[in-house]
């Protein structure tokens, strides 16, 4: 063995630094292609939000002002030849502050609300859409596509009328209520539009086909030919689709409630036209922050705080599907 | 070809009038559409057998396995298995159990879970289940790949464990759907004699169903060769293929020469055969009268012919040819022979003898010969 030098270290660290600098100038070179192919996509989503995310996120730490724009910024270049980075924590003082007293909470109120509110109609969402994605999954594939695009029909009108649409509906001299007091199922109007009710219904319509879609696409891959096993194993069919249907269109289930749940937090115009003064969620107080009282900073505090609150179960989900997944585990 | 008889004449119940069959399928019928899959078929199993459906693809034996098993329902007819009517009993509720062809193990379970599926099914205590489970991966030899999901198991290993949870159950009856048509050559002939081995330890009755002959031949106690939706004969594997019932199992099982004629002459416990496309005739045993003029078919099979360089006298039937072909196949040779009237003859020679001139070459001009009670005699 050599007696140790820094120079032989040195030496040998700069020519492992060049040789993997020369290795990895070689792969871009024959891979140009393929640079091209991820470098597109990364572009794209660098510009158009990596970047306004990061924007967002200097607003976070900056002031108020009454100025055009209506924050400070985080450079400052003073009289007295100081060059200053200010960072305003305030706002996420704000933020843990409101938070740490429940009862006169209004974000923190805002958030559970939101969470709550997107939970039970991704639930909801997942109830009805199961059997939907099921029954469209066992059709003949004659079947399949036209029954798809019936689900996908109606992103085809405006959200925004079909939103108003269910007020129509669910108002009290509405559809549904005029209905059910014809048959003589009810005496009085049921109060249903600005209510929780109203807001689940309109949450659980805008997204359902978000649902159905991946339970259709993982449901289609089930071999029937597991079920048969089962039964001849002793399942009764309830059992037989508890015990291995449903456990295999997990990553459907999964899939789905991300794709409902994520946007159904930040939802602002559903509770806003169908929700009562109760159904306060994020996407409202994020709203009357930037617009009402022109509190950028406090604003885009929230909307950071909010992507945490989406980003930590989207980290989960991707985990267990890596989990899952046979071809990360080869 | 294997022609394993595994089991001594007394313990061939179906020999026995008195014996119980164990499993009883009645004039089962199954049409889809306008197409008979099964077509009226009738068959008794004895308790232990080891029992298979051997047929060509489209001929109706995977539905009649199907119909055991629950999974589909027959047009009309009635299955019995050890005394009950199960015709409409669903598959959960059968005293059966099948192993399906390609296997279908539970893909989000771990072979220990997959073996245990329908013990947890039967609400069996945890104990019990463990010491079942522990049984089945014994018998199997699985004990080291208990906590492998199917994906992370070559075919043979699925293979054993989808023996392993069909039989945890322990069944009074169980289906094999081509058991060892996922496996390459080596392992399926290694496999064949394993299966043997198991359901003998366990003395389950065994039904499988195959398109291999040799497999069906090897492992069975019986066999019943379909065609387009029956059952065309019922045997063991030796006297299928020693006594054809007709010419499709003839065929089937085995290779075998086809030699068409007539019946010219009555004699004493054997007929004379006007053969078409040869120039003399054939004597054949025959215990029953045949009137003259009957179309009848010889059936021998390669390995019964005898070859010889000089017309051979003594012989009661012989035919001349040219070799035209020649497969040197390690144990056996198969010849070729062109009759001077244009009719191919298959020859089966044995090399019994490693320094063994080359028997016959190409363009050779031999003859071949058989006696009359080589062969079977076909009718219609």
């Amino acid at each position: 063995m050599q007696p140790f030098s820094w120079a032989q270290l040195w030496f040998d660290v700069f020519r492992r630094m060049f040789a993997w600098l020369g290795s990895w100038r070689r792969e871009i070179h024959h891979q140009r292609g393929r640079a091209i192919v991820v470098g597109l996509p990364l572009f794209w989503l660098g510009l158009f939000f990596l970047a306004p995310l990061l924007i967002l996120l200097k607003i976070s730490f900056a002031e108020a002002s009454y100025e055009q724009p209506p924050f400070t910024s985080l450079l400052s270049w003073g009289e007295d030849q100081i060059f200053s980075l200010r960072f305003n924590l305030a706002n996420y003082a704000t933020l843990i502050a409101d938070c740490s007293d429940p009862a006169t909470s209004l974000y923190c109120y805002a958030y559970v609300n939101s969470l709550k509110t997107a939970a039970i109609s991704t639930l909801l969402a997942l109830l009805v859409g199961y059997p939907i994605a099921y029954g469209i999954a066992r059709s003949s594939p004659k079947w399949r596509l036209p029954l798809l695009l019936l689900v996908v029909l109606p992103f085809w009108t405006s959200s925004l009328l079909r939103t108003y649409a269910w007020i129509g509906i669910l108002k009290g001299n509405g559809l549904l209520n005029n209905t059910l007091m014809a048959l003589g199922l009810i005496q009085e109007p049921l109060e249903i539009l600005h209510t929780d009710i109203a807001v689940y219904i309109g949450i659980v319509y805008a997204y359902l086909p978000f649902m159905v879609l991946p339970l259709v696409a993982n449901l289609v891959k089930l071999d029937p030919l597991l079920l048969e096993a089962a039964a001849d194993l002793g399942c009764r069919p309830i059992a037989a689709f508890f015990r291995v249907t449903l456990p295999l269109s997990m990553p459907g289930v999964i899939a789905g409630s991300m794709l409902v749940f994520i946007p159904a937090v930040g939802e602002f115009v559903i509770p806003e036209l169908l929700g009562g003064p109760d159904s306060l969620m994020i996407g409202r107080v994020l709203w009357s922050e930037f617009f009402t009282n022109t509190d950028w900073p406090l604003a885009s505090a929230i909307a950071v705080a909010l992507l945490m609150l989406i980003v930590v179960p989207t980290l989960i989900f991707e985990y267990v599907q890596s989990r899952n997944s046979p071809e990360v585990r080869r | 070809m294997a022609q394993a008889s595994r089991r001594p004449a007394a313990l061939e119940p179906w020999q026995d009038a008195n014996a119980r069959p164990f499993l009883r399928i009645q004039n089962i019928t199954k049409t889809f559409g306008n197409t008979y899959a099964v077509d009226d078929v009738s068959c008794d199993v004895y308790q232990g057998e080891f029992f298979s459906l051997l047929g060509g693809s489209g001929c109706g034996k995977s539905t009649l396995l199907r119909i055991l098993a629950g999974l589909e329902t027959p047009n009309s007819g009635r299955i019995l298995i050890d005394g009950v009517d199960v015709t409409n009993m669903p598959p959960y509720e059968r005293p059966v159990n099948m192993m399906f062809q390609s296997y279908a193990l539970f893909p989000h379970m771990t072979v220990e879970q997959n073996i245990a599926f329908g013990l947890k099914q039967d609400r069996m205590p945890k104990a019990q289940v463990a010491e079942r489970v522990d049984a089945m991966l014994e018998l199997v030899k699985m004990r080291e790949l208990r906590a492998r999901r199917p994906d992370q198991l070559s075919g043979g290993q699925r293979q054993r464990v989808a023996l392993a949870r069909s039989l945890a159950k322990q069944p009074k009856l169980l289906l094999l759907d081509e058991p060892l048509g996922a496996l390459d050559k080596k392992l399926r002939e290694h496999t064949q004699f394993e299966l043997m081995t198991i359901q003998e330890r366990v003395g389950t009755t065994f039904i499988t169903v195959t398109h291999d002959q040799e497999e069906a031949m090897t492992m069975s106690t019986r066999v019943a060769v379909m065609d387009a939706g029956r059952i065309v004969q019922v045997n063991t594997p030796a006297n299928l293929y020693e006594f054809p019932a007709n010419r499709f199992v003839a065929e089937f099982i085995g290779s075998v020469n086809i030699i068409e004629g007539r019946v010219i002459e009555q004699l004493d416990g054997e007929v004379r055969i006007q053969a078409d496309g040869f120039e003399n005739s054939f004597v054949m045993d025959h215990l029953d009268p045949l009137p003259l003029g009957t179309s009848v078919a010889v059936a021998i099979r390669p390995e019964k012919l005898s070859v010889h360089d000089e017309r051979p006298v003594e012989r009661p039937n012989w035919v001349q040819g040219k070799v035209v072909d020649i497969a040197y196949l390690g144990d056996v040779s198969i010849y070729h022979l062109l009759t001077p009237l244009g009719r191919t003859v298959r020859v089966q020679i044995t090399h019994e003898q490693r320094y063994e001139r080359p028997h016959y070459r190409w363009e050779d001009e031999v003859f071949v010969s058989w006696d009359s009670e080589d062969g079977v005699l076909l009718l219609g």
